[in-house]
């Protein structure tokens, strides 16, 4: 589920809140979204993709929210983990494109 | 017919309305539009990052037009789907993916490269595919609203002529009036957690009957996943590579992905925790299988886990129809429904003319999701062009079965509780898989005795239009589809597919038809044969 809006990452964009498809988040006036509807996240990770200031973190857990803390996230190096791996962001090359792609097709048929 | 159409904040007319914002709704979208019709998009969530498709990397059935590599694709699930699939419709859907995912690549989609420098058009990224899709959705001047779900479908004597909903950001109503409507809302996974699909519940489906349409393969509806406990990323490809354990480490016979997967179940329905290990992965495959699916590993990663080395626990998850082959009946080429307007694509609509009773998950149902919904969009802009001007003038009135009500006019106090409680109660009967998977007559009697009660209780419930009435409504969708899943299933007195009757284990030859069903209060199921010359060609005795 989703876990943590970070305060000093967030850019106050409210992109999370267009892009969630279950609408977990809540625009605050002046201010950086909330997490208003937290048992309805359906942990697919999309905030987290869509976010370009990598300020939110989903927890895999689907069922319960754990209680990740920023300080953790800050401590394993787990911001914008996923962003990263799927090549959106300045400067990255998809992972759609990627060499592997091809030969992991040839070789297996996925 | 009911209530007199609702006016509400947003009124709005379009040739064609597309509900569902997912592949097969942004390829009606598109198909629509380059028709020359005004199309409006209405999403449920976000179009681009909802449904199923968006969170995932999915393989597509994309062959090419040569005889024996399409002879053979077509084989390959022909007999696992007990046989119930057409050729003329996997010809044409063959051939309308091929177009259709060498346009994605003409469109800028990045597919990789072959050592030759071609483009390997075999399977897309979610994530990329919806950003792209939602692109050339807005390119082709179609008006996207989101989050938008739609609460009910207007129609008139002549057929249906729009829908209206509740925009869940703001609150407001909104109503559209168009000469045709596509239904691209995805299957049913009742909000199991599967990854993406929670807003996969039946809405379509529901919609649809009420209007006075039918459904085909309900029954074909108990597809599981194989999943971490600790996750909702329900991708089971890489568990060929797995080994499956108990809690002691001793490896668990005949467990598998594919054909083992009831093993697995029966062992949880024994109560044991059941294990997986990625073990069997060679290893210069790893890092090619770590970029293939991303999200795969992010759960893994983030537990710091090696799927490859550690053994972590693991369930199967429901994902219905999602992964199953059931939906609205569609009666042409077009994708039309036995209902004038209204035409069905993706998910919502059945897979059995591609796949029959056979999971369609994965390439298949991609497959499907472009082409039916091209097919669908097209269809449904000729429709609209046909009707002209006359679509202005309708009389339209809803055709819900669910009483709508502002919140001042009912008493909603309860409601958001209420609505829990009918959603586990539907749970209750289609998670267990000593109900979905592995059925029986008697089991299934019982369920849907509970299940026709839960369904009267609604009925006497008013809806309100809102955030809340909106999950009211998923709440009755999910009602419904666990109503003709289970009526279909009983009806079909034999093991065919992925319908498993613990006291019919074995094909019937004489129910070689698919199964139609309908009805809200009353449901019906009845045979429907399978188009002759399916079964000609591969010499099946009629």
């Amino acid at each position: 589920m989703i876990e943590v809006i970070s305060e000093s990452r967030c850019v106050a964009c409210d992109r999370c809140v267009s892009v969630c498809p279950t609408n977990v988040f809540d625009r605050a006036e002046g201010g950086i979204p909330v997490i208003a509807r937290q048992s309805d996240c359906q942990t697919c990770f999309m905030c987290e993709l869509y976010c370009p200031a990598d300020a939110l973190y989903v927890d895999p857990d689907s069922e319960k929210a754990v209680g990740v803390t920023e300080a953790l996230l800050e401590e394993r190096g787990l911001w914008g983990g996923y962003r990263e791996k799927v090549g959106w962001g300045k400067g990255r090359k998809p992972v759609a494109a990627h060499e592997y792609m091809y030969q992991l097709s040839v070789k297996t048929g996925f | 017919m009911g209530q007199k159409a609702v006016n509400g904040a947003l009124n709005l007319t379009a040739d064609v309305l597309v509900i569902g914002g997912g592949p097969a709704g942004t390829w009606a979208a598109v198909s629509a539009a380059a028709k020359g019709v005004k199309v409006i998009l209405a999403d449920k969530g976000y179009c681009g990052s909802s449904g199923a498709t968006a969170p995932s990397g999915t393989g597509v059935w994309y062959v090419k037009p040569e005889r024996e590599l399409r002879e053979a694709a077509k084989a390959s699930r022909y007999t696992m789907g007990g046989q119930l699939a057409e050729h003329g419709w996997m010809d044409r859907v063959l051939d309308r993916t091929y177009e259709n995912m060498n346009k994605l690549g003409e469109f800028g989609y990045p597919f990789p490269l072959d050592p030759e420098g071609k483009p390997h058009r075999r399977s897309l990224q979610g994530p990329e595919y919806m950003r792209l899709m939602r692109r050339l959705v807005q390119k082709a001047g179609v008006q996207i609203l989101d989050h938008s779900p739609a609460l009910e479908l207007l129609a008139d004597a002549y057929g249906v002529g729009g829908a209206s909903g509740v925009r869940t950001q703001t609150g407001d109503v909104w109503t559209v009036r168009a000469g045709a409507v596509v239904i691209a809302t995805g299957g049913c996974a009742f909000l199991s957690k599967a990854l993406g699909c929670n807003v996969l519940t039946g809405d379509g489906y529901l919609l649809a009957a009420e209007a006075g349409a039918d459904l085909s393969g309900m029954e074909f509806s108990n597809a599981y996943a194989i999943c971490p406990t600790f996750s909702s990323v329900t991708k089971t490809a890489y568990y060929t590579y797995a080994t499956f354990y108990y809690e002691d480490g001793t490896p668990i016979e005949g467990a598998g992905s594919k054909r083992g997967r009831s093993v697995i179940a029966r062992k949880l329905l024994e109560g044991h925790r059941v294990y997986a290990s990625l073990d069997r992965a060679p290893e210069e495959l790893k890092p090619l299988l770590r970029v293939g699916q991303t999200n795969f590993f992010l759960p893994f990663d983030r537990r710091s886990i090696d799927p490859f080395k550690d053994r972590f626990p693991v369930t199967l998850r429901l994902e219905g129809t999602v992964r199953g082959t059931g939906g609205i009946r569609i009666t042409d080429e077009s994708c039309a429904t036995v209902v004038p307007g209204l035409y069905a694509a993706g998910d919502a609509a059945t897979r059995e003319l591609i796949c029959g009773g056979f999971t369609g998950g994965g390439s298949h149902n991609a497959a499907w999701a472009m082409s039916s919904g091209s097919f669908a969009g097209e269809g449904a802009a000729e429709y609209a062009k046909r009707l002209g001007a006359r679509a202005a003038s309708r009389d339209l009135r809803s055709a819900s079965s669910s009483s709508f009500a502002s919140g001042k006019e009912a008493g909603f106090g309860n409601a958001s509780r209420r609505t829990e409680e009918i959603v586990r109660a539907v749970q209750e009967e289609v998670m267990p898989y000593d109900r979905n998977l592995f059925r029986s007559g008697p089991k299934l009697e019982s369920s849907l005795k509970r299940l026709d009660q839960v369904w009267n209780e609604q009925r006497e419930r008013a809806i309100e239009r809102s955030a809340e009435g909106v999950k009211a409504r998923e709440a009755a969708a999910m009602t419904a589809t666990a109503r003709w899943m289970y009526h279909s299933a009983l009806a079909r007195k034999e093991t065919r597919g992925m319908h498993k009757r613990e006291d019919y284990p074995e094909l019937d030859p004489r129910q070689h038809y698919r199964l139609t069903s309908g009805g809200l209060d009353r449901v019906w199921v009845r045979p429907e044969p399978v188009k002759q010359e399916a079964a000609e060609k591969e010499g099946v005795p009629l």
